[in-house]
């Protein structure tokens, strides 16, 4: 491995420094390097030494939590499509077929999205930022498996440019850029988002859909009030039901969880106030329970829809999310309370959780003020107990 | 046993080489330096020129904006050389030793009879003022000020710092001759803070003259900004004092016996330290003079020699000399070495506080630590990570970022006047996106001071 290091620091480095044939395109040459290797690089001020993270590690330890979500995406697009066309065939060819329709959306999100962070690098001179690997295998896990790849590439682009670029790159951003690419597919081709999309049913020659198929999900069936029609609550858990790619299996989601809890990298106090806030505003309108929907149990939202994949990987974004401890309990409990209300009381949007999480990121900031402003009251309110000085 | 402070926030870095209480008597170094540099917004005025005879005492240059502060040499011998930086910036102010002993000779003057003015005026003349730093900005404290109390910690809690217990050993009367002195500087109290689990020496235990404080917890437990934001806070207007302990002893010597004479104790640590131990030695010393014959050098590895502690210690080139206020060197190994996919092979030798590394799971395992950063600067990305080693309440991020946009109203809201850069030193250390706080927080005090300056 030296000798590799040796050739790009000697033989590839020179081209894309200052006079170097590829001189314009150094970040994207940094990027790639710092990717194979960590640089020699030694501390010039403050501290001496430096914990080992950084944001690499970081955000690839929130791509491992992804996997074990990816991967039962991947199976239950399969075993959605030929439950709907009524073949049995093996595990290994659902699986099959999932992984040929989600992979392309995969690689479409994190080729286009990363093209744009690095244009983005070069114009602005500052280092490849890595939240885009996050940012990228979240785009394919919240959509639809059926959404045509141009719009994967469209809504990507759009969410890292207005979503991120514009106010000045990742950790500057006021939205969650991946919530902001469903959104704004939600909105631009509202056909391609609601109805029957979620699962893969473009038939070859000779097969045809089984009798009575809806393709409905869960929460479209509870805001239509078809309760009886609703899938057990262990299948909804486990997340053999249609919906978006990565959103069905609480499960996975929960493995994904503790890894994210485990390693710290997750914040425990949003995930859990986001259930604790959802649980509280389903039991609220237990109370009334006027239609079939308000009566749903408060625990089935946590494993509907994408309530769990909200709660644990999209409100958790460090950036746009509350970013004082106080902070993150309000902010948590409100995304679950509204997320509940927009369910429950406008079931012109079924899906609550994108919605509710885009809203509370806009008030974040405002959440953390009045924690920075209550800080700032006890700095005064001691102030005027100390001694008057003479 | 009185209230103890428990903090529950921070972290202790396991670096390998901490050193054993043994003591060795350190020869005369070649040359001795007071480095102006030590002393943050100091402008100095030399007062010598090269080749000028000077005693233990003798004043080498002044402040140039408070004539009265002197700084004295260390030892006695002949004023060598001024060493310049950039823009002529006086770097190093070199004495070269003779060997005799010769102090400037104070009188010898016992505690009871002086006033606060006296003792000032000697301080001032001997050189030993300069030992006394103030809060707000961790500068030194200007002599005009009345200062609400005056701390003093009596442990260091930084990676591989000293044992205190055994620096004021044998030096016990000194100490508290020190303390009485110090005390009537102050219409209000003298602050003693104490490790709970660790402190045993009685020079702490049963100090007279002093409000004794208990703390217990992880770095930064020992920093005395984290102490007098739990003993007493500082609010805007108010001006406190800290010195060292070592100091303490230094200024008891100079009004027991008359005479500047700065020996302290100083540990070598460190992970490319062969026997990590402490060393008599003066301030000013030249490192290697005493630390030389006792660094790993056959191992081929580039060594960074620091004065201090790790996480906020001066890095000192090969012929560098001790820092004024420092206790404590620091030898470990440089990281310019690349790494194949180092931020993603989880490597059983790297320590991080997040768990995203095994060194959670050694929680006995001691590092050899090095000063490879690990990644290109990012903007802010996790939160919630500056507040687990930050043990005040003062909100870092936001602190950090009022700062950075210069908002002075804000800085001062959010508590500037009580923290110092060594207070963020560990967020520092943690920061995925390897932001440089300490300096972030020293820019945010130099504006502060110069608005109301």
């Amino acid at each position: 491995m030296k000798a590799l290091i040796e050739f790009v620091e000697k033989k590839i480095q020179p081209n894309f420094e200052k006079g170097g044939k590829f001189q314009k395109f150094h970040r994207s040459f940094e990027a790639f390097q710092t990717f194979l290797y960590v640089k020699g690089d030694v501390t010039r001020k403050g501290s001496h030494i430096r914990d080992a993270i950084d944001m690499k590690r970081t955000m690839f330890h929130v791509v491992i939590a992804l996997v074990p979500a990816l991967l039962f995406g991947m199976w239950n697009v399969g075993l959605q499509h030929y439950r709907a066309i009524g073949l049995e065939v093996t595990f290994f060819d659902q699986f099959l077929f999932g992984l040929i329709k989600v992979l392309p959306l995969v690689v479409v999100s994190y080729v286009v999205g990363l093209a744009v962070e690095f244009v983005f690098a070069e114009i602005r001179n500052h280092e490849v930022n890595e939240g885009f690997l996050v940012s990228g295998m979240l785009i394919p896990l919240i959509i639809p498996v059926t959404t045509p790849l141009w719009m994967v590439a469209l809504a990507t682009i759009f969410a890292v440019i207005i979503g991120k670029e514009v106010f000045g790159g990742t950790g500057m951003n006021i939205l969650n850029p991946a919530l902001l690419a469903r959104a704004f597919l939600f909105f631009a081709y509202p056909a391609y988002l609601s109805g029957e999309v979620w699962i893969e049913t473009s038939l070859r020659e000779g097969q045809q859909l089984v009798d009575g198929f809806s393709g409905a999900t869960p929460l479209a069936m509870l805001a239509a009030y078809e309760t009886e029609q609703l899938p057990s609550i262990i299948e909804m858990f486990l997340g053999t039901i249609p919906g978006s790619v990565g959103e069905t299996s609480t499960l996975a989601i929960l493995i994904g969880a503790v890894i994210l809890i485990a390693t710290g990298v997750g914040s425990f106090r949003i995930m859990a106030s986001v259930v604790l806030g959802g649980l509280f505003m389903g039991g609220i309108l237990n109370i009334f329970a006027v239609n079939e929907f308000m009566a749903t149990p408060a625990y089935y939202h946590l494993v509907i829809g994408g309530f769990a994949f909200g709660a644990v990987f999209m409100a958790t974004d460090p950036v746009t999310a509350s970013q004082t401890p106080t902070g993150k309990y309000i902010y948590g409990a409100l995304i679950g309370v509204v997320t509940v209300l927009i369910r429950v009381v406008n079931p012109a949007y079924p899906e609550g959780m994108m919605l509710a999480i885009l809203l509370m990121n806009v008030f974040a900031p405002l959440i953390d003020h009045y924690v920075v402003e209550a800080n700032i009251k006890r700095r005064l309110k001691r102030l005027k107990r100390a001694p008057v000085k003479v | 046993m009185p209230k103890t402070i428990k903090i529950r926030k921070g972290l202790n870095i396991p670096l390998l080489g901490s050193a054993e209480r043994i003591l060795h008597t350190a020869p005369s170094a070649d040359v001795y330096a007071i480095k102006p540099p030590d002393f943050h917004g100091l402008t100095p005025k030399i007062l010598l020129k090269e080749g000028d005879p000077v005693k233990a005492g003798t004043p080498l240059f002044y402040d140039k904006y408070n004539e009265k502060v002197l700084f004295t040499s260390p030892v006695s011998g002949t004023f060598q050389e001024v060493v310049r930086g950039e823009k002529r910036r006086i770097m190093e102010v070199l004495i070269k030793p003779d060997g005799k002993e010769d102090f400037v000779d104070f009188g010898a003057a016992g505690v009871a009879g002086l006033s606060r003015e006296e003792i000032i005026e000697r301080l001032l003349q001997s050189g030993a003022w300069p030992f006394f730093r103030q809060r707000p900005y961790a500068v030194m404290a200007n002599p005009a000020d009345k200062p609400k109390a005056i701390f003093v910690s009596a442990f260091s809690s930084a990676p591989l710092a000293p044992d205190f217990d055994f620096l004021v050993n044998g030096q016990e009367t000194l100490f508290q001759t020190g303390l009485d002195i110090i005390a009537k500087l102050t219409d209000g109290d003298l602050h003693l803070s104490v490790d709970a689990r660790n402190t045993r020496s009685n020079a702490f235990l049963q100090a007279k003259g002093v409000k004794l404080h208990y703390f217990e917890g992880p770095h930064p437990a020992g920093n005395i900004g984290i102490q007098i934001h739990h003993i007493a806070p500082l609010n805007k207007g108010e001006v406190v004092w800290y010195l060292d302990i070592q100091d303490i002893v230094i200024i008891g010597r100079l009004f027991e016996k008359g005479f500047f004479d700065p020996t302290k104790i100083v540990a070598l640590t460190g992970s490319e330290v062969l026997n990590p131990l402490y060393y008599k030695i003066k301030i000013g010393a030249q490192i290697l003079s005493f630390a030389g014959n006792n660094l790993r050098r056959d191992n081929g590895v580039k060594c960074r020699l620091i004065s201090g502690d790790a996480l906020t210690g001066t890095k000192v080139e090969e012929k560098g000399y001790l820092g004024f206020y420092d206790n404590q060197v620091t030898v470990i190994p440089e990281g310019n070495a690349q790494e194949f996919m180092g931020w993603l092979i989880p490597n059983p030798n790297r320590f991080s506080m997040s768990r995203t590394w095994p060194s959670f799971l050694m929680p006995w395992k001691k590092y050899r630590h090095d000063t490879n950063v690990r990644s290109g600067e990012r903007p802010f990305v996790m939160t919630g990570l500056y507040e687990k080693v930050l043990p005040m309440d003062v909100l870092p991020m936001q602190l950090l970022k009022a700062i950075m946009i210069n908002d002075i109203d804000k800085m001062e809201q959010l508590g500037i006047y009580e923290v110092a850069p060594e207070d963020f030193a560990l967020c520092e250390y943690v920061c995925p996106s390897k932001i440089e706080m300490q300096s972030v927080i020293r820019d945010g005090l130099d504006v502060i001071r110069k608005e109301f300056a």
